[in-house]
């Protein structure tokens, strides 16, 4: 075992996994000398050498559509996306390349997409967002989002060992803020298993990334008032673990449904629509969404401490759901 | 102007007359509803794909545009395959889940392309970087047509091939038109090579409707790219002898300028160059197209008895694994609720 920030351990994972197989490189923005934005890469160009540490132009189709084509060719490109708010420019490359290419005509692209997404830094509208559902809703993508450091480094590895393209995406606060004891060595965290982050009776609080911490916070509390709620980290929002999710709502039968992404076409209404369809009788009162609302990511702090969801909505929630 | 051989001399009209021929039944196909969708042709362009895919090894690859037959016919896709996958059925190289040109086979080294046109230049890049990356000694010959270069994705591609001498080609088709745009409308410049000044590779322009001048230029860019010189930009200056697509009649093109272009036709030209030099006769030519039409026919024949795909196989090569590709596909209907 060994202390690793959230940061340090997707790190390892993807130096691990550039030990293991030489068909893994690495690309993107600033990560050779620099290390990297938010220095993810730092020291792997001195260990690596430029061949497999490589910095690009500032063109993310480019060196988007690059990877893909390596990765057809059967060698196995991590791209770091110095923010993920930037995905946008390489949209066409996700998801009419990349995502179809096993479609339409058999060739795997067995390729990481990786970056910082979220806020709570005070980035601003173009340095804070939470880019997932168009990814989520594009057939041929998975879509990873690790909470943990344990499952950081498990997933990152479990990413680049994917024979498919595969979205991952780093919450910048918990880069440095999270520090935990985890294996040394190799272990891979599966894609598709959602994790139960604190085990309860009364309500499910069903999560993930940076909101797993909100739920945490806000389910210690709500133990102190007599309501004992279980946080259902999901990891994976494709595969999602959807018998996770209704094995919770089961057990539970009142149900949250917390992400820092904004409310209208977020993750929460796939959860919500799957929970009306196959756990409808198992529920006791209304499911749930708290979200960001529908709005930008605000630069000034009071704005975007209104914008984040936090402990004290869940808490609220809680109570309103405990006592329908 | 190089010396070929009849064999070579051989084989380019072969391939040019067979993309030619092809397209005309596709047509055909198409107007008796058998070939349903878009259909694109490169009517007048075969000169192109021809003269410089006909230069590829076996491990090189090729990313073809939707007027670029004859590198899918070099490559080694058989015409019945091409027939099949046109009309939607089991046996074309994408089983029915995509039709027109966007044919892909790694087994031949043909990437496809995809409808966002100049999406195809990055990827190809991509597959020329994992040639540099393995050390291996091989070339992409990328195409694409004039209206491609107006895509940011494009230019961002251009400079990241010369920025890191990729191994590969990128072959500009200009026909002159973008569905029914002229390119003085697509660019304030005069040429495709003009736009690419910027980005630090060898430029070079040629009579596309030359299928030997095509062949030269790309013999010396494909040496260049092998050496490890990096990437070059041939521009093919040609003309789309059709419309955009076979719904479109084109009446938005002077008739003068098929006038003029239909007296360029790349086809005729290169017999007349064939058999001024003793390279093949008339009567060699005429066997040659006879044997070609018999070809196509057997070869549409063999394809109408490709069944069309199983409904039952829809989700299949979403993902690799089953197990994914049922978590994502499970909603209501999926699971029958």
């Amino acid at each position: 075992m060994a202390e690793r920030t959230y940061l340090e351990a997707i790190r390892e994972g993807i130096w691990e996994e550039m030990e293991r197989d030489a068909d893994v490189f690495m690309l993107g923005e600033d990560i050779g000398e620099y290390g990297g934005a938010f220095k993810v890469s730092a020291g792997m160009l001195e260990h690596f050498g430029e061949r497999r540490i490589i910095d690009t132009p500032l063109a993310e189709n480019a060196f988007l559509g690059a990877a893909i084509g390596a990765a057809i060719m059967g060698l196995r490109p991590i791209v770091e996306l110095q923010f993920a708010d930037f995905i946008t420019t390489a949209y066409d490359q996700i998801v009419n390349y990349a995502a179809k290419a096993r479609y339409r005509w058999g060739a795997g692209v067995p390729m990481v997409i990786r970056g910082p997404s979220g806020g709570g830094v005070h980035g601003g509208p173009f340095h804070s967002n939470n880019p997932e559902m168009p990814f989520v809703h594009t057939p041929g993508l998975k879509v990873v989002v690790p909470a943990s450091a344990y499952d950081a480094k498990g997933l990152i590895k479990a990413a680049i060992r994917d024979p498919d393209p595969v979205l991952f995406f780093e919450h910048k606060l918990l880069y440095r803020r999270i520090k935990e004891e985890i294996p040394a060595g190799d272990y891979v965290v599966p894609l598709g298993q959602a994790r139960v982050a604190r085990a309860g009776r009364d309500v499910s609080i069903i999560t993930y990334g940076a909101m797993v911490f909100v739920a945490l916070e806000a389910a210690e509390a709500l133990a102190k008032e007599g309501i004992d709620a279980e946080v259902i980290d999901l990891r994976c929002l494709v595969p999602l673990d959807e018998a996770a999710v209704l094995a919770s709502v089961r057990k539970t039968s009142r149900v949250i449904l917390l992400h820092e992404d904004t409310l209208q076409g977020g993750f929460a209404g796939e959860l919500a629509g799957r929970i009306a369809e196959k756990a409808f009788e198992s529920l006791d009162a209304p499911v749930m969404r708290i979200a960001s609302p529908d709005c930008p990511v605000p630069f000034s702090a009071p704005l975007e401490e209104a914008f984040l969801p936090n402990a004290k909505d869940v808490i609220e929630a809680a109570r309103s759901l405990k006592a329908y | 102007m190089s010396a070929i051989t009849s064999e070579l001399g051989g084989r380019m009209l072969y391939s040019m007359k067979m993309m030619r021929e092809m397209e005309h039944r596709i047509e055909k196909l198409y107007r008796q509803g058998k070939i349903v969708g878009g259909v694109f042709f490169g009517r007048g362009q075969e000169a192109i794909s021809t003269g410089s895919s006909i230069l590829t090894e076996a491990e090189d690859a090729v990313c073809p545009c939707h007027r670029d037959l004859a590198a899918f016919l070099i490559r080694g896709m058989e015409p019945w395959v091409i027939f099949a996958h046109y009309m939607a059925r089991r046996d074309g190289p994408t089983r029915g889940r995509d039709g027109n040109t966007h044919m892909g086979s790694l087994k031949h080294g043909i990437i496809s392309y995809i409808s966002s046109m100049a999406a195809i230049v990055p990827v190809a890049n991509g597959v020329a970087f994992s040639f540099q990356y393995r050390k291996q000694p091989n070339v992409v010959l990328c195409y694409f047509g004039d209206g491609a270069t107006s895509r940011g994705e494009w230019h961002e591609a251009m400079n990241y091939g010369a920025v890191f001498k990729l191994p590969i080609v990128y072959i500009c088709n200009n026909n002159k038109y973008a569905y029914s745009t002229p390119t003085e409308r697509q660019m304030a410049v005069a040429h495709i090579t003009d736009r690419a000044s910027g980005y630090g590779m060898p430029l070079q322009r040629v009579d596309g409707n030359n299928v030997l001048a095509v062949h030269e230029a790309t013999k010396e860019a494909i040496a260049r790219a092998r050496s490890g010189g990096g990437p070059t930009l041939i521009e093919c200056e040609t003309f789309r002898m059709s419309g955009h697509s076979a719904h479109d009649g084109a009446e938005y093109v002077p008739k003068e300028l098929f006038e003029e272009w239909a007296g360029k036709c790349p086809i005729a030209r290169f017999e007349k160059v064939l058999q001024e030099r003793g390279l093949l006769s008339a009567e060699e030519i005429a066997r040659m197209y006879a044997r070609i039409a018999e070809e196509i026919e057997e070869a549409v024949r063999r394809a109408e008895e490709s069944p069309f795909p199983d409904a039952g196989d829809l989700l299949d090569g979403v993902f690799a694994d089953s197990a994914a590709k049922k978590s994502h596909a499970a909603g209501s209907r999926a699971e029958g609720n």
